[in-house]
């Protein structure tokens, strides 16, 4: 699968998508192969503050748990309550249907700055 | 190849194999007065549903559901980091002698001297090995000596007025029981990047080492299976900071009688006895995780611990102890076997079992880091761990591996651990396997990197002659059933 072009990447597999007013974040296709079967997704309530390339919740696989780093901070409006039902829902489709948040950001720009374009993070996963 | 499980086995559970009047035991008779029954609001009303089956019912259940155990008994085990040797029966004999067996956790000392005397010659023994002569053998498990290790930690700290290191240091290549232990003692955890060689950084050690370090946590040999080769600076730069050091004992068998982690400047250690010192685990008896410190930190050790007075052996509670981690003194018959281990093997045996186990897992790593590619290309120590992104790369991951070599009646190495390596496979051959053993795995591993080129999916279906062939692991995650319950009708697509 391509890495989609339309959004910006961090060093942690996560991605950032601006939506109108709101930046839609989940996770990369390289974190879910490497990670392999979902299992698990906690993520906060709508409302909570989360802070650039902090933690904001755990995903588990059959593998391991790994923390879930936010690619960009703000303040929470959405989450995909599809994926706490059905997390397979993350392996099926990472950059559409298995998105994690939707996020109200207040200088999207200066922190969009600080993620990677496709091409970037492409690099950094090929390595 | 063996098969080592029939073709045919009753898969119904003990309660569904109850036919209503069946009875698999006669009682005695009455021999105590009877008793009214407590007033009907007190007694259920419904079935209480306990099977009705009879003896032989029963046996054949159980006897059944042994051969279907995969055992170290049976097979080959290479479980990196479990450290799967071979626990001598002898050990079994001594733990069941009546006078081991038989004594209760509320006699008066002086009527279990045996018992202290042995509990005491432990400790010595466990403090003389590790270079930490404050030793508490009551924590049950691993991680329970973490905790109790950190507690101490935090106590020590405490009494000094010292109230600002709430930090607890530790490698990326962790164990998942150290941040938790640490979370757990109410310190704040910060994880450290490994070298490219698989070493602690340590310059990223200097930069965080400061007046918030309470611990800094390291296992030796680390989850690598490689020994530190800074150790000495490390434990250093902490103490320097004012820190402590905590060894994870897991990898304890790679250092028996050749290194002691208190000369290498460690404060506070756990040892998993069911691991370095030949008590079952692994779903076979209860572990147990002593707690070992320098002398400086041993007032602060759990209760109780033994100590001798001439020839009198007691309970005795250190002066400034941070309590009682459970309600007696630990697993005791597990104390037995451990016992019995290391006096029969004595000093020089403890240094021949790390040697050997050395020697074990170079070997393999040796033969097999060509085909299989190994997270770091230098000598290991006790285990090592391969790397098997070609294979990956052909459409058979560490876990296909895994499954394949159970056909082969070989239990998996330990698989995506740690998380640093990708498809992590840790392989552990311990002490107690011979060459021809090794050279079966080694045999079998290079027959499976085969088959990944021939026939891939012999290794995507494997398991094929276990009683369940490939779990579907992550619905058993997603939806699982943790409970058994008759009227429900459980289909593979609920």
């Amino acid at each position: 699968m391509t890495t989609p072009d339309d959004r910006r990447y961090s060093g942690e597999h996560e991605w950032a998508f601006v939506d109108g007013n709101n930046v839609t974040v989940g996770v990369t296709r390289f974190a879910t192969d490497s990670l392999g079967d979902v299992v698990y997704v906690d993520l906060p309530e709508s409302g909570t503050e989360i802070t650039q390339f902090e933690k904001f919740g755990e995903i588990e696989s059959v593998k391991a748990v790994s923390d879930l780093l936010a690619p960009i901070g703000g303040t929470i409006v959405e989450i995909n309550s599809e994926v706490i039902d059905m997390p397979e829902k993350v392996n099926e489709d990472p950059y559409s249907v298995g998105w994690l948040l939707k996020v109200e950001v207040a200088d999207a720009d200066s922190q969009l700055g600080k993620l990677m374009d496709a091409a970037a993070y492409d690099n950094l996963t090929a390595e | 190849m063996n098969a080592p499980y029939p073709g045919e086995i009753d898969r119904r559970l003990l309660n569904e194999r109850s036919v209503s009047g069946r009875i698999g035991l006669q009682l005695q008779e009455l021999d105590v007065p009877e008793q009214a029954l407590p007033e009907p609001g007190l007694l259920r009303t419904d079935e209480a549903r306990l099977p009705e089956v009879s003896q032989q019912e029963v046996v054949r259940y159980f006897t059944t559901l042994s051969t279907m155990n995969f055992s170290i008994d049976a097979n080959f085990y290479p479980l990196g980091s479990c450290t799967m040797k071979y626990n001598p029966k002898v050990n079994e004999e001594m733990a069941f002698l009546p006078g081991m067996a038989g004594i209760h956790p509320h006699q008066p000392d002086e009527t279990v001297q045996g018992a202290l005397q042995l509990i005491w010659e432990l400790q010595r023994d466990l403090g003389e090995i590790t270079g930490l002569p404050g030793v508490c053998l009551g924590p049950l498990a691993g991680a329970q000596g973490e905790y109790s290790g950190l507690m101490i930690a935090r106590a020590y700290f405490e009494e000094r007025g010292d109230i600002g290191r709430i930090v607890a240091l530790m490698p990326d290549s962790a164990h998942g029981t150290n941040p938790a232990s640490a979370s757990m003692a109410g310190l704040e955890v910060v994880t450290l990047p490994s070298d490219s060689e698989g070493n602690v950084d340590v310059e990223a050690l200097k930069a965080l080492a400061d007046e918030r370090t309470c611990v800094f946590m390291l296992t030796l040999p680390s989850t690598l299976g490689l020994f530190e080769p800074n150790i000495l600076e490390i434990t250093n730069i902490i103490h320097e900071a004012g820190g402590l050091v905590y060894a994870d004992g897991a990898n304890l068998n790679a250092l028996l009688g050749i290194v002691k982690l208190g000369d290498l400047g460690f404060d506070i250690a756990h040892s998993n006895l069911h691991k370095t010192f030949s008590t079952p685990h692994g779903g076979g008896g209860p572990g147990a995780g002593p707690v070992l410190v320098s002398e400086t930190l041993a007032p602060f050790l759990p209760t109780p611990v033994v100590s001798r007075d001439g020839h009198t052996y007691r309970l005795d509670a250190p002066d400034k102890s941070v309590g009682r981690v459970n309600g007696f003194h630990g697993s005791f018959g597990v104390l037995v076997r451990a016992y019995a281990y290391v006096r029969a093997i004595g000093a020089e045996g403890m240094r021949e079992v790390s040697e050997n186990a050395i020697i074990n897992a170079n070997y393999i790593r040796t033969a097999l880091s060509d085909e299989f590619g190994i997270a770091a290309d230098r000598a290991c120590m006790h285990e090592c761990v391969f790397s098997p992104q070609a294979q990956k790369a052909k459409g058979a991951t560490a876990l296909d591996i895994s499954k394949r070599l159970i056909d082969y009646g070989i239990h998996p190495p330990t698989m995506y651990f740690p998380l640093i390596v990708p498809e992590a496979l840790m392989v552990e051959p311990t002490e107690t396997e011979t060459k021809d053993t090794l050279d079966r795995f080694i045999a079998v591993m290079r027959q499976i990197n085969k088959e990944i080129s021939s026939d891939p999916d012999l290794l995507h279906d494997a398991p094929h002659d276990t009683p369940n062939t490939r779990l579907d692991e992550a619905s058993a995650a997603r939806k699982p059933y943790l409970r058994w319950q008759p009227e429900q009708n459980l289909t593979a697509s609920d």
